[in-house]
C-alpha cells in the first residue's frame, strides 16, 4: 500500500547490510592478521573503523527520520527498533575488531608463542556466528538466528579454557607473561563479539516473530 | 534551507477579513517539485494563506491583501492578472470532494472544454492521462459514463485531482485533501502526492501533523496569522529551531 515508506525501509535495510559487511570484513581481517601475523591487515582494521563510525551515524539519522516522520507500527516498528539495536551492536563489534588488531600489533612486537591455544578454534566459530547472524537478518531467517544463539555456549567454554590454559602457561614460564596477557585480551574480545552476534540474532527473532528470547524471557513467562 | 528553484515567492503578505488581520507579514518561498505542508492550530491562517496563493480569497467579501505573491515573476495581485487564468495554473483540491453531477468523463473533460479543446480524440487523451496520473484510471476505465457522484469518497477525491490535472497546472494547492477519508483512501492520496510532485509543485494544508510529516519535504508552522517557522520537514519534526514549533509538533499545545 504505502510504497514510499516501504522503499525507505528497504533503503534502511540496504545501508545496514552495508554496515554489516564492513564490520564483518574488519573482524575477518583482524582475525587473519592475528593468525598470520600480518601487520598491514591489522593497520587496515584500525583505519577502517572511521568508516564504521560514520555509517553508524548515517543509520542513526535514517532511523530518527523514519520514527519521526512515518509513525511506524507492528512489524515496521519492530524492524526499525531491531535495526537501531543491530546498528549499535555492529559498531561495538567494530570496536572489538580494533582491540584485536591492536593486540595483533602488540603480539608482533614480542616473541610470539608457538601455540595460540584455543584461539584458532574460537576464530572459526566466531566467523561463522557473525556471518550467520548477519545472514539471518538479511534473509529474515529466525531459524538461522536460533543456531547462532545455540553456538554461543561453545565460545563461552573455549574462553574459560583459554583462561585456565594461559594461567598454566604463566606458571610454567614467566617469560610468556606479556604474550599470555595479550592472548587473554584477545580471547575476551572474541567472546564479546560472539555475545553481540547473539544479540543480533535475538533482534532478528524479535523482528521476524515478535518473540523476545533474550534473558530467557519466554521461559520465565 | 536547501537551495531549490522557487515556484512561488511570497513577500510580506498581509491579509485582512474586514478589520481582522488574518495574515501578518508572511514571506516564504515555495520550491518547485516539492511538497510544502502548512500546519498550525485552527484559525492560525494556514488555509487563508493557501487560498491567497491562487486568489481564492477574492471570492470572499471584505478581504484586503497587501504584499506580493510572485508566480512566474509576476505579482498575482496585479490588476493585469486574470484570476481564472491563474487558477488554471495554480489548481486547488478541497477538503470535501466536489465532483460535478456529471459523468466521470465529463468531470475531467470539463476544464479542457472551457479552455477551448473540442476535438474528441484530444479530450479522450486528456481524460485518460489525467485519470492515470490521479491513480484512478484502472478503477474507472470500464465505465467512464458513470456519475462522478456514484464512486467512493476516496475515488471522488482522486477524480477531483484528475479534474485539476486536466487543465495542465503547475502548482496544486490541497486543503485538507484526506481529512474526510478512511485510512486506506488517505494512504492512496498520500502515495499519489509522492507521484505528483515529480511533475507538479504541491502545497498542502493539513490538520493531521503526522500526514504533514509523511508527505511533505518542507513544513511551515503558522500561529495566529504569523509564520513561526519554515524549514525542511525532517528538521521541523526532529529538531525544530523554535520552542513554539517544538511545543506544537509534540502536542503540548494547540
Amino acid at each position: 500500500m504505502n510504497r514510499h515508506f516501504e522503499l525507505e525501509l528497504e533503503s534502511l535495510k540496504t545501508i545496514l547490510i552495508k554496515m554489516g559487511s564492513v564490520v564483518e570484513e574488519n573482524v575477518n581481517n583482524a582475525l587473519q592478521a592475528l593468525l598470520e601475523h600480518e601487520t598491514g591487515l591489522a593497520h587496515k582494521v584500525i583505519e577502517n573503523e572511521t568508516r564504521i563510525n560514520s555509517l553508524e551515524i548515517e543509520i542513526d539519522n535514517a532511523i530518527i527520520d523514519l520514527l519521526a516522520l512515518q509513525q511506524p507500527v507492528a512489524s515496521d516498528l519492530r524492524f526499525i527498533i531491531a535495526a537501531q539495536k543491530i546498528n549499535n551492536d555492529l559498531e561495538r563489534i567494530g570496536d572489538h575488531a580494533v582491540n584485536i588488531a591492536e593486540s595483533d600489533l602488540n603480539l608482533l612486537k614480542i616473541k610470539p608463542l608457538d601455540s595460540m591455544l584455543e584461539i584458532p578454534k574460537m576464530v572459526v566459530t566466531i566467523k561463522l556466528m557473525l556471518h550467520q547472524a548477519l545472514d539471518s537478518f538479511i534473509l529474515v531467517d529466525p531459524k538461522m538466528a536460533q543456531t547462532v544463539l545455540e553456538t554461543d555456549d561453545q565460545i563461552d567454554n573455549l574462553n574459560r579454557s583459554m583462561a585456565t590454559e594461559v594461567i598454566e602457561l604463566l606458571k610454567s614460564d614467566k617469560k610468556t607473561i606479556e604474550c599470555g596477557l595479550e592472548l587473554i585480551r584477545i580471547s575476551r574480545n572474541l567472546e564479546r563479539i560472539a555475545d553481540i552476534a547473539t544479540n543480533i540474532a535475538e533482534e532478528v527473532i524479535f523482528y521476524a516473530q515478535a518473540r523476545v528470547v533474550k534473558h530467557h524471557a519466554e521461559e520465565k513467562r | 534551507m536547501e537551495n531549490g528553484q522557487i515556484r512561488i515567492q511570497v513577500k510580506s503578505l498581509n491579509l485582512w477579513y474586514g478589520e481582522k488581520q488574518a495574515l501578518e507579514n508572511i514571506s516564504l518561498d515555495i520550491l518547485t517539485n516539492q511538497v510544502t505542508a502548512l500546519i498550525g492550530p485552527s484559525g492560525c491562517g494556514k488555509s487563508t494563506f493557501l487560498r491567497a496563493l491562487n486568489r481564492m480569497n477574492d471570492l470572499i467579501e471584505n478581504v484586503r491583501t497587501e504584499g506580493e505573491v510572485l508566480f512566474e515573476g509576476i505579482n498575482i495581485y496585479d490588476k493585469s492578472v486574470d484570476a481564472v487564468e491563474l487558477r488554471k495554473k495554480v489548481g486547488m483540491i478541497f477538503q470535501k470532494s466536489n465532483p460535478f453531477p456529471k459523468s466521470i468523463y465529463e468531470n475531467v473533460a470539463y476544464g479542457p472544454k472551457i479552455y477551448g479543446i473540442r476535438d474528441k480524440k484530444s479530450l479522450d487523451e486528456i481524460v485518460e492521462k489525467s485519470l492515470r496520473q490521479a491513480a484512478l484510471w484502472d478503477e474507472v476505465k470500464d465505465d467512464l459514463s458513470k456519475s462522478g457522484l456514484s464512486i467512493s469518497g476516496g475515488q471522488q477525491q482522486r477524480l477531483c485531482i484528475a479534474r485539476a490535472l486536466a487543465v495542465d497546472p503547475e502548482v496544486i494547492l490541497m486543503d485538507e485533501p484526506a481529512s474526510a477519508l478512511d485510512p486506506i483512501a488517505t494512504s492512496k492520496i498520500e502515495e499519489l502526492i509522492f507521484e505528483l510532485k515529480k511533475q507538479y509543485t504541491i502545497v498542502i494544508v493539513t490538520h493531521n501533523m503526522q500526514q504533514a510529516a509523511r508527505v511533505s519535504d518542507y513544513t511551515a508552522f503558522f500561529y495566529m496569522g504569523e509564520l513561526v517557522e519554515y524549514d525542511i520537514t525532517r528538521k521541523i519534526f526532529t529538531t525544530p529551531s523554535i520552542k513554539h514549533t517544538e511545543e506544537y509538533v509534540t502536542g503540548r499545545f494547540g
